[in-house]
């Protein structure tokens, strides 16, 4: 219980600390960015969307910074993330609400197929010590893990979008395409996500080989495994129920962290394939000099992480007794 | 007096030491060997650049879109420059970038883990907590909404950025190894004959933490590589800086793949991933020699591990 409380006392102050970061650092920025929007949106700006503006960059006001400040907590943790400007008169939660089944959809799936797969070839890499796997795949992986992922989503569009007509490459449906739950729209948003889904499971699938394989051979030369092995104990049963199960533990907290670096963690593969979902919005707020927009997005982000952190902290909590009894 | 100089002799020599075994681990693996040529390759081409690019790289004054031909090897971009040209000086800034932001992070990640593992207590809890708040805030949007509040931010921006962003994961790994030798009995007699913390730290913790503090600087070494090379890519650098992400941002801008000018796109692209590898293998090398466990078995004696597991 003490464990759960200091864990959620961390994120309270995280997220305080990424809520604080979000209202400081536009009005720490050198040379007053806001005089310059200002002038740039002059006339195209109504009385709402201005105030949106001056609140962000604390000009035009006659409230103390403190009072600012206290002003936009009162406002974050109501819910209140003003307007959008570029979406004008929408409010930011509910353009962003538009964006986030998108994003879990693609990432949220490529992320768990990733691990899945990643976690598997781990297993046999490190069983199969010396093999073909083991000898190919880490060094393999070494190189993926430094390829700038956005890149490989630019050849896929390369060689599969343009060159061989294989695949779409733009957007999460066809334009033309009526939304809806029937099988004809469902296929055509599976075929649009292939591509992008396929350039993050190769540069995110590494991280797990390399990390599986490690843990799984520390584990094989722990004392239990050598007694299934005295046993007698055939094989797959000693791979399985006896290494990978223990070897997996400290990649589960690591794999509840991922799902929730999902929600901002694929920002540039969205922009390449202009994937409708929160990374291209927040690219497209950046683009468009939305900042109301931009905030909440980061915010989102954030909460998204730290939420996960704290769900997997309680679980580590509640399946590794040693944690509970530490410090 | 005397006390002193000899301790930072025997420190020094410590260190030396230290580097030395480094260096003989290091040419023996194969990964290490193969990202070090590597790095040094890139090291010459960003030192001398003009010794195999003769054309202005920055120069907008040959025909647009040109595919290869002796005279420019790679053809030319949207703008008109050399393509060769803009490969071979844009390792410069890279590089830079690289040594820049992962020597100042792992200098941050040094000072803040070792001091709160020296110190402990109520220090260690305030600088972890501080690390561990930086660590969980997610990186690459920060960058992202930090640098639209900057507008085009150019090297030295960049790499303070990077630099006051990317030093926690270290940090904490520092942290866990200067905390083990908190107990040590130079530490102690250190401790005894009255030199002051920040003496202690210096001269003689962070020597014995050599290879640790060069893993670390690979790690960021690469982060710095691949976030600037984004940030560029996504036209949140200077876009008039010859540098590899900037030439991935004016292919995107020109839409040079749709147009069927695939060489613009690959290039840069293709020099951000080698440069990422060398410091990768480097990076994966440090691993296998710190942990002895992890390096590749020979053959022979995996069959024999096998047929008795069989």
């Amino acid at each position: 219980m003490r464990f759960v409380l200091r864990r959620a006392g961390f994120f309270l102050l995280t997220l305080w600390a990424a809520v604080t970061l979000n209202f400081f650092l536009p009005r720490m920025m050198p040379g007053n960015p806001a005089i310059a929007m200002m002038a740039k949106f002059r006339g195209r700006l109504s009385g709402q969307a201005l105030v949106a503006l001056e609140t962000i960059f604390g000009v035009n006001t006659h409230e103390s910074l403190l009072a600012q400040y206290v002003h936009y907590l009162g406002d974050i943790f109501s819910g209140n993330f003003g307007t959008s400007l570029f979406f004008f008169p929408s409010p930011v939660s509910q353009v962003v609400r538009s964006a986030i089944f998108w994003t879990l959809g693609l990432v949220g799936i490529t992320t768990i197929l990733a691990f899945l797969l990643g976690t598997g070839v781990g297993i046999v890499a490190a069983w199969r010590r010396g093999g073909l796997l083991d000898s190919v795949a880490p060094p393999v992986l070494v190189i993926t893990s430094a390829i700038p992922y956005f890149w490989v989503g630019m050849m896929f569009i390369m060689i599969f979008g343009l060159k061989l007509h294989w695949l779409p490459w733009s957007g999460g449906a066809d334009i033309a395409a009526t939304p809806g739950w029937n099988g004809a729209y469902l296929g055509n948003v599976l075929q649009h996500a292939v591509l992008p889904g396929l350039a993050l499971l190769i540069t995110t699938i590494g991280t797990w080989v390399l990390t599986m394989r490690n843990n799984m051979v520390t584990t094989l030369a722990e004392d239990y495994v050598r007694m299934a092995r005295a046993k007698g104990l055939p094989g797959r049963r000693i791979m399985l129920d006896y290494a990978a199960r223990n070897a997996i533990l400290p990649n589960l907290t690591g794999f509840a962290m991922s799902l929730g670096f999902v929600v901002g963690g694929a920002i540039l593969i969205e922009y390449v394939f202009n994937y409708p979902g929160v990374g291209y919005m927040l690219l497209q707020a950046v683009q468009n000099e939305d900042y109301p927009l931009m905030q909440a997005l980061f915010l989102l982000i954030t909460v998204a992480v730290l939420v996960a952190i704290l769900l997997a902290d309680i679980a580590t909590a509640v399946f590794d007794p040693r944690t509970r009894t530490a410090r | 007096m005397a006390a002193t100089t000899v301790t930072v002799q025997a420190g020094h020599s410590a260190a030396g030491q230290a580097a030395r075994r480094i260096w003989r681990a290091v040419r023996r693996n194969r990964k290490a060997a193969a990202g070090g040529v590597l790095l040094l390759l890139f090291c010459l081409l960003a030192l001398f650049p003009g010794v195999i690019a003769h054309d202005n790289p920055a120069a907008e004054i040959y025909p647009k879109n040109l595919g290869p031909s002796s005279a420019h090897l790679l053809g030319t971009t949207g703008l008109g420059q050399d393509m060769f040209a803009q490969a071979v000086w844009g390792t410069r800034q890279v590089l830079i970038i690289a040594f820049g932001a992962g020597l100042a992070a792992t200098a941050i990640a040094a000072i803040v883990g070792v001091t709160a593992a020296y110190l402990g207590g109520a220090w260690d809890g305030v600088l972890n907590l501080f690390t561990d708040v930086l660590l969980v805030i997610p990186l690459f949007p920060l960058l992202i909404v930090i640098a639209a509040y900057v507008h085009s931010s150019g090297t030295p921006v960049l790499i303070t950025v990077l630099a006051l962003t990317g030093w926690s994961y270290t940090a904490r790994q520092l942290r866990s190894q200067a905390l083990s030798l908190r107990g040590r009995d130079f530490l102690e007699a250190a401790r005894v004959r009255g030199e002051r913390a920040l003496y202690i730290i210096t001269v003689e913790i962070l020597p014995t933490m050599i290879s640790l503090l060069l893993a670390a600087f690979l790690t960021n070494a690469l982060y710095a590589i691949l976030f600037a090379s984004s940030l560029q890519f996504i036209g949140l650098g200077d876009p008039n800086a010859t540098s590899w992400g900037t030439m991935l941002y004016w292919a995107q801008n020109n839409e040079a793949l749709q147009a069927g000018y695939y060489l613009q796109a690959i290039v840069p692209g293709a020099c951000i991933a080698v440069l990422g590898t060398a410091f990768a293998l480097l990076n994966y090398a440090f691993d296998e020699i710190g942990n002895p466990a992890l390096r590749p078995v020979r053959k022979i004696r995996s069959k024999r591990v096998q047929s008795a597991s069989a």
